[in-house]
């Protein structure tokens, strides 16, 4: 069998980090190739340089296509000559029908009148293929997740497809639609489509994968032959995690003292979809002085749960306890969570951490005004010292206070969140990914902050899809998947395998 | 470990020249030269009728509900949205005053506080839509401006109802009283300027002191000097020319107390500092601890009540509540906050630019008119300022 796709030693770097450094792989004729590797380690950027989203020229190594050297311009330019990508986040349009979606921008149009006699015909058949019963004009917003994902796949197929590309294709779905799909598959790849399957879900990809190629820190590790013998997840486990992290935590001495945090069965449902159970019954606790981490993988539930204890701010038919030092306070609002002791530092730095337009300053204070206010009056003077002081305890670079955030690196950003929180004087603060998107210095810098933090004597949560993160910094890791809290280890024990099988283990159940 | 890369290495903190400092500041000047320059065309053009004390006068008077409405407007607009009804309000309120005065007997002051409370109400209807119903403001006062068009024609049966008391007409039309017995020069209001002047300079010395104290960027000195020195001879010079005619009419002094009251307000308390949170990023905000839904609906009663002001304002100086009062004021409104610098898309505006706004609106008004450029071509020319204005400050925001 020869190749269809050949990508040699592609590296991509982004302001400060290099999120893909010389990575090879190749893709069989009519082959399903699964791709795999920690969040992070490089596969969606991946797929972005393959499908045209960094265009040529932003990125350095070469791309081989049917025997030919390609330089994609952008999606159409990829699409066209049938690599087609779909993402996780669906992209189609609830309010429009399915025959809508399937040829949106591709009408099936003479000088733009759309004759619907021509698309509904061809969606039927489309719809055939990929085993779907429904009409073609039933609204997207009216089909499960698992539908939606097969109009997703016929819409790729109305555009000739030869390969295609899923990224986590089986996440929001359950058993049995994850089944029609990866069937679904092995019927396309007997037409001799070949596809790049993305999957967290090791069972699935031994079940269906040709081969698989491990990537690790935005490098390839190695290609497994699913033919030349049993592949089991353990040793695609140990391929994806096995690394050392000598010195990128700094040390620190825990000195852990009694219970000061707890939640008691926590729950909350989808702030639209009422009887979908987002966090199911959460028990966890933090003490003094320790930092606690909750492993997971993308929509565990983790940001979900954070988010739903802080204030309420995500979900409906929140219901649980919360109780700092034994005593049972109120979080049913933000304002009262924060008045409480409890602060959260958003894993979204620009949508919900930071007011961008505002200076260093102003968003410092902000969640702490009276801290510098007289009976309504902001004390201008001391708001200055208080942004100063921090500026300088946590090391934020810029020329002064008075810069708009939006002008700061990831890294000085996040320090200004954190020293939002910290004016807050919280008694336990949860960070959400507080090292996204930030560089290898500057997350050194804010883990030295973050033990400052639990050296002060502050309770720690922190959610971290970077389970070295976790490892390197936290004294106990709970696992989340798919709402639940699956397993508890002390950092003495735990390790990135031990994660990973709690987390396939329970997904399988 | 060295953890400093390239970009984040300290810059040390230079002395900023008054170029530099004119560029970086661009918008927070740029409005006001426009104001100059714009005053300085039509004094000449007009042969120096323009700044005439009892042209002077007029123009305050013409302007005076505009600019109260501007305050209002601004925070609604920096909360991230926008109000359509006031024009409406205007009409409404004043019908409502006439009646009650004219037809029902009651006193000036129990009308005021009344028809104050009233617009605060139709303030908190519109704002509850908005704030706890999600309903795009743009429809909600939209649908209020209909409302309250009609409630007015219902209100005052389609005729004119008019006249006022005396004591109500002075909200409009009277003067500060001279406590000097100066004949035919109001020392109050000259006194008033003087005072008003030692106050500024004094509050700008001290706030300058205490940003060098604290190692805070400050303008040049020069400018700094110059700029005071600008502002204080244009107060006394106003109202010296003021005082030669009959001094400061009341509106004015309500006008001055509320700008420096909403200045005080969006510059230096928590409210003012959380309504430009809200409309720079809501989810910050409300993850911030602060309770986005109540500001946004203060932000509207505020609006109420001062489009009621307003309303009050109006029908006393024309002395009569007619139907078509305050038709299209909205729009005059809006733009002034607009020119004055206002993001619509919220979270940036000043409580000056909006006052410069409205007072490049009304030159504008007032300088044509005396020109004797018609209403057709008036209109178009206020149309193309105010989309230069807005253009000009996106492209200067951009850079």
């Amino acid at each position: 069998m020869n190749a269809i796709l050949e990508m040699r030693g592609i590296t991509k770097t982004f302001p400060g980090v290099k999120a893909l450094d010389n990575v090879n792989i190749t893709v069989k004729a009519g082959e399903i190739h699964a791709l795999v590797g920690e969040n992070g380690a490089g596969k969606s950027t991946l797929m972005k340089v393959l499908s045209g989203v960094y265009p040529h020229g932003s990125y350095s190594g070469e791309i081989v296509y049917e025997g030919q050297e390609r330089r994609f311009k952008d999606i159409a330019d990829s699409e066209e000559l049938g690599i087609i990508i779909i993402h996780q986040e669906l992209a189609l349009v609830p309010l429009l029908s399915i025959a809508e979606n399937i040829f949106l921008g591709n009408e099936q149009a003479t000088y733009g009148v759309i004759d619907w006699s021509v698309a509904f015909a061809r969606t039927k058949q489309l719809l055939k293929m990929v085993g779907l019963n429904e009409s073609p004009e039933t609204l997207v917003t009216n089909i499960g997740v698992g539908k939606q994902q097969l109009v997703e796949i016929a819409k790729a197929l109305s555009k000739k497809v030869k390969l295609l590309i899923l990224d986590e294709p089986t996440a929001s779905l359950n058993e049995k639609d994850s089944d029609a799909l990866l069937n679904l598959l092995l019927q396309f790849k007997a037409q001799g489509i070949s596809s790049i399957l993305i999957s967290h879900k090791l069972n699935e990809i031994t079940k269906v994968a040709d081969s698989i190629t491990v990537l690790r820190d935005g490098t390839t590790v190695e290609t497994l032959d699913c033919h030349a013998g049993e592949i089991s997840e353990d040793r695609i486990i140990r391929g994806m995690v096995g690394r050392t992290m000598a010195d990128r935590y700094p040390k620190r001495q825990s000195r852990i003292g009694k219970t000061i945090f707890q939640v008691e069965n926590w729950s909350t449902y989808h702030p639209l979809h009422s009887n979908v159970q987002v966090v199911k019954n959460v028990n966890l606790n933090i003490r003094r002085g320790e930092i606690v981490g909750i492993a997971g993988l993308m929509g565990a539930g983790r940001t979900e749960f954070a988010m739903s204890l802080f204030g309420r701010s995500y979900g409906q038919h929140t219901s649980g306890r919360v109780l700092l030092h034994g005593k049972e306070i109120d979080v049913s609002s933000v304002e009262k969570a924060v008045g409480n002791g409890i602060a959260y530092a958003t894993e979204d730095r620009k949508t919900y951490g930071l007011v961008l337009e505002e200076d260093i300053r102003k968003n410092i204070s902000l969640a702490n005004l009276k801290g510098v206010a007289k009976n309504f009056v902001i004390d201008d003077i001391r708001e200055l010292a208080v942004a100063n002081d921090y500026r300088g305890k946590m090391r934020i670079r810029s020329p002064n206070v008075f810069q708009e955030t939006v002008n700061l690196s990831g890294g000085n950003q996040q320090k200004v969140v954190l020293s939002k929180w910290l004016f807050s004087n919280p008694e336990i603060l949860i960070l959400d990914e507080p090292t996204r998107g930030i560089d290898v210095g500057a997350k050194y810098e804010i883990y030295t902050i973050i033990n400052g933090l639990a050296d002060a004597g502050k309770g720690v949560l922190m959610i971290s899809s970077e389970m070295p993160e976790l490892l390197g910094m936290c004294d106990r890791i709970y696992v989340m998947n798919e709402g639940s809290l699956i397993a508890e280890l002390d950092v003495a024990e735990a390790s990135q395998e031990k994660i990973m099988h709690a987390i396939v283990k329970s997904g399988r159940r | 470990m060295d953890t400093r890369t390239a970009d984040e290495v300290h810059v040390p903190q230079q002395k900023t020249s008054w170029l530099e400092f004119m560029k970086t500041h661009f918008r927070d000047y740029g409005m006001l030269l426009a104001l100059l320059a714009i005053m300085a065309f039509f004094q000449v053009a007009t042969d120096g009728t323009l700044l005439r004390p009892l042209n002077m006068t007029n123009l305050v008077l013409q302007n005076s509900y505009i600019v109260i409405m501007a305050l209002g407007m601004l925070l609604v607009i920096v909360a991230g949205h926008i109000d359509l009804s006031v024009g409406s309000i205007v009409g409404f309120v004043g019908g409502l005053a006439a009646i009650m005065m004219v037809r029902w007997g009651f006193d000036p002051v129990t009308t005021t506080i009344a028809c104050l409370i009233v617009g605060g109400l139709i303030g908190a209807a519109q704002g509850y839509w908005v704030a706890y119903f999600k309903v795009p403001s743009f429809i909600v006062t939209l649908a209020g401006m209909l409302v309250f068009k009609g409630l007015t024609l219902a209100l005052l049966g389609g005729m004119s109802v008019g006249p006022f008391p005396v004591v109500f007409q002075r909200l409009s039309s009277g003067f500060i009283p001279d406590f000097f017995g100066g004949e035919g020069f109001n020392y109050t209001s000259l006194f008033i300027g003087v005072a008003s002047v030692i106050a500024i300079v004094y509050f700008s010395v001290r706030s300058r002191a205490n940003q060098l104290k604290h190692d805070v960027e400050t303008a040049p000195f020069g400018l700094f000097v110059a700029k005071n020195a600008l502002l204080a001879l244009f107060i006394v010079a106003f109202c010296y020319l003021m005082a030669t005619y009959r001094g400061l009419p009341n509106v004015l002094v309500i006008m001055a107390a509320l700008i420096v009251l909403y200045a005080f307000v969006t510059n230096r308390t928590t409210i003012g500092r959380r309504i430009y949170a809200l409309g720079g990023n809501e989810k910050a905000a409300r993850l911030s601890g602060i309770k986005t839904e109540r500001l946004t609906f203060l932000t509207f009663v505020n609006m109420g009540v001062l489009a009621g002001l307003a309303g009050l304002i109006f029908a006393a100086r024309l002395n009569t509540a007619t139907p078509k009062a305050g038709l299209g004021f909205e729009l005059d409104v809006i733009a002034a906050v607009f020119i004055g610098g206002a993001s619509a898309t919220g979270g940036v505006g000043k409580v000056t630019g909006a006052v410069i706004g409205a007072f490049v609106m009304g030159v504008m008004n007032n300088g044509m008119s005396i020109l004797g450029i018609g209403i057709d071509y008036q209109q178009v020319i206020k149309g193309l300022v105010l989309l230069a204005a807005v253009s000009l400050d996106v492209y200067n925001r951009k850079k």
